[in-house]
């Protein structure tokens, strides 16, 4: 099978949905002449026209709202805020708009709009630029949020999510861009939320999403060279995520690992630890840990973004831990 | 019917029902808050007897008379405002959060400023697919201070979006006068800073109103781009129900009062013989038992089903 990288794979999920519904356009900051910042949509506008592609000015509340009523009178806007750090200049229309309006409207509008943006570390790009800020998207009703790992899942999931009729909030991690992977060339769906087991194991179930699920799959390598045999499962959908799959995982090895990049206060891996210890307690042979980011900005300097965010090597020593109550 | 007559009705009808509001709201039978239009009905009555089904408005936390004006039934305006399942909403927006798209209503706003964007968006909607479609935003003065007012008509310029932007000037933004939270003459001054066109005009005049608006409408639908239209009115009650407003004169209060847009419209038909008396005894009768129907309707509405608190949050998924 061939293997092409996460932005090409995004670019041709995107492509082939502008085909087959005219009523998805694209807009964002740099997308339309410059092909966005990782040539995902290049080319859109040159085949499609300035109304299907396009770029605005540097406004996002406009652009978040823009696509609210957009989508209220049927359009599909598929929507890029460059960096997740800039949605927080728009959390108005998407929190108390976007996320809504469906529900204050007792049902009678649906808002079937993406929010595609970068999120994640890696690049020494510092604290307004590197955030992982899933979790207040999450936590808002009427989102759903996506964060595909690999170049197979980013082409299915955009496209579901482009079909889906609620807004998602679609989070491409920056690291990810040009990890190769198997993509078939025939069309297929992944569904929104569906995890996936990324590796088979027996004795750790490590949980992760995006570029933490990727790390979590080399940390199972290494394990397996020290006796321990690691399940990976990759979220994929972050909301609504995959309960059943999270919990015959757990039930089958009794230890977990949670992974994020984010912050630890109130993030994913909180949720997804409550859940687990609410309805697989018995089925628990210690404590669910979680390795995570700090209660820290993201720092500038090459080894203070080391020191901050989760890596192989620290998966390995915190599956160990686990494996050692 | 004659149109001076249509106008007549939609303020009087208006007038009747907020005046019902305040009655329902003080005797403590409408739940949350309530921002009543008393005094602006010119406005919203101009402007939407312009206006189609299918053109969208885009309205408020003050927005009763948007809603009545564009055609929404007072029965499921004031079961919403009650919380009833039989309101516009089944009683999970209340009264900021009313709307009824078949008609055109893409809903009242509890966040200022928030609507502009979504107009700006249905109005590109409209664009995209080559409609003579307008979308028309009502805000307040307060609300073209925020953000997303500039972006928004930035954004509508750039693409010469058919959108009408109507600021409510009624010269204060909850407690601060309008010239303490802005630094210039009028609001549609700003229209230079956004290369649209725009006017300032009485509020309280609906014929002055209606007429203005459709020519801006006529040409909007013809491509005429963005207009940032400001009508100056004056609301009679407070920016909430039960706020003290003691940051407004008495005499100020008393003056704009003597300018009610209602009254002063009757007497203008009075003196041209386009209606009589009995005319506007009429509209009133009707009026008034329309509210009474619309409350009757309300108050003998159920509530929710407690569970349905948790329906509607999503759509069907993939």
């Amino acid at each position: 099978m061939r293997e092409i990288s996460y932005s090409q794979a995004l670019a041709e999920g995107l492509h082939e949905e502008m085909v087959r519904d005219p009523s998805i356009f694209l807009a964002g900051e740099d997308v339309g002449v410059y092909g966005g910042d990782f040539g995902v949509t290049k080319g859109l506008q040159k085949e499609f026209g300035k109304k299907r592609c396009f770029d605005t000015p540097i406004t996002e509340s406009l652009l978040a709202g823009l696509a609210v009523g957009a989508a209220a009178m049927g359009l599909r806007p598929v929507i890029e805020f460059m960096f997740n750090d800039f949605m927080t200049c728009a959390m108005d229309q998407i929190v108390n708009q976007a996320a809504k309006m469906r529900f204050m409207f007792g049902g009678v509008v649906k808002l079937p709009l993406v929010y595609r943006t970068h999120f994640g570390a890696g690049f020494n790009a510092a604290a307004q630029h590197s955030q992982s800020l899933e979790s207040w998207f999450v936590h808002t009703p009427g989102l759903y949020v996506v964060a595909p790992s690999t170049a197979y899942d980013v082409k299915g999931l955009i496209k579901s999510s482009i079909r889906d009729d609620n807004p998602v909030v679609f989070l491409e991690h920056i690291f990810l861009y040009d990890k190769k992977g198997e993509v078939p060339e025939a069309e297929y769906i992944v569904p929104i939320g569906k995890a996936q087991i990324r590796r088979q194991g027996k004795d750790i179930t490590i949980i992760g999403y995006a570029n933490m699920a990727n790390l979590a799959v080399q940390a199972a390598e290494k394990l397996i060279t020290q006796g321990i045999d690691a399940e990976v499962l990759d979220l994929r959908t972050l909301k609504p995520f995959d309960e059943p799959s999270i919990l015959s995982s757990v039930r089958k090895t009794g230890r977990v690992l949670v992974l994020q990049e984010a912050p630890r206060l109130c993030g994913v891996a909180a949720e997804i630890s409550a859940f687990i210890t609410e309805n697989a307690f018995k089925q628990l042979k210690g404590p669910i840990m979680r390795l995570t980011g700090y209660d820290a900005p993201m720092p500038f300097s090459p080894p203070l973004e080391k020191f901050y965010l989760p890596d192989v090597d620290k998966i390995v020593e915190y599956s160990k831990k686990v494996m050692a109550y | 019917m004659r149109v001076e007559l249509e106008l007549l009705e939609t303020m009087t009808r208006i007038r009747n029902f907020e005046n019902r509001v305040m009655e329902l709201f003080a005797d403590g039978k409408i739940p949350g808050f309530v921002h009543l239009y008393l005094g602006e009905e010119s406005v919203a009555a101009g402007v939407c007897k312009n206006l189609r089904d299918r053109d969208i408005i885009v309205s408020n936390h003050r927005g009763h008379g948007h809603c009545i004006a564009k055609g929404a039934s007072m029965k499921k305006m004031m079961a919403e405002i009650f919380g009833k399942s039989s309101g516009f909403c089944k009683g999970k927006g209340g009264s900021m959060h009313i709307a009824d798209v078949g008609i055109g209503i893409l809903g009242a706003n509890g966040i200022v400023g928030a609507g502009l964007p979504i107009a700006t968006g249905a109005a590109f909607s409209f664009l995209y697919h080559e409609t003579d479609q307008v979308a028309v935003c009502f805000f307040g003065d307060g609300a073209s201070d925020q953000g997303t007012f500039h972006e928004s008509l930035n954004f509508a310029s750039i693409w010469k979006l058919p959108v009408l932007y109507v600021c409510e000037n009624n010269f204060y933004a909850e407690s601060i006068p309008t010239k303490e939270h802005n630094n210039i003459a009028h609001i549609s001054d700003r229209r230079h800073g956004y290369g649209i066109k725009g006017m300032t005009i009485d509020g309280n005049d609906v014929m002055k109103v209606y007429e203005t608006s459709k020519e801006i409408i006529e040409e909007l639908r013809k491509g005429g781009g963005p207009f940032l239209l400001e009508c100056e009115t004056y609301r009679w009650r407070g920016h909430f129900e039960g706020e003290p407003q003691t940051y407004r004169p008495k005499e100020e209060v008393a003056s704009w009062k003597k300018r009610d847009p209602v009254k002063s419209f009757q007497e203008k038909l009075l003196s041209e013989n386009i209606v009589a008396q009995e005319g506007i005894q009429e509209i009133e009768k009707k009026a008034k038992e329309e509210v009474d129907a619309a409350v009757a309707f309300a108050e003998g509405s159920p509530f929710p089903e407690p569970e349905s608190a948790l329906a509607d949050v999503y759509s069907k998924s993939l």
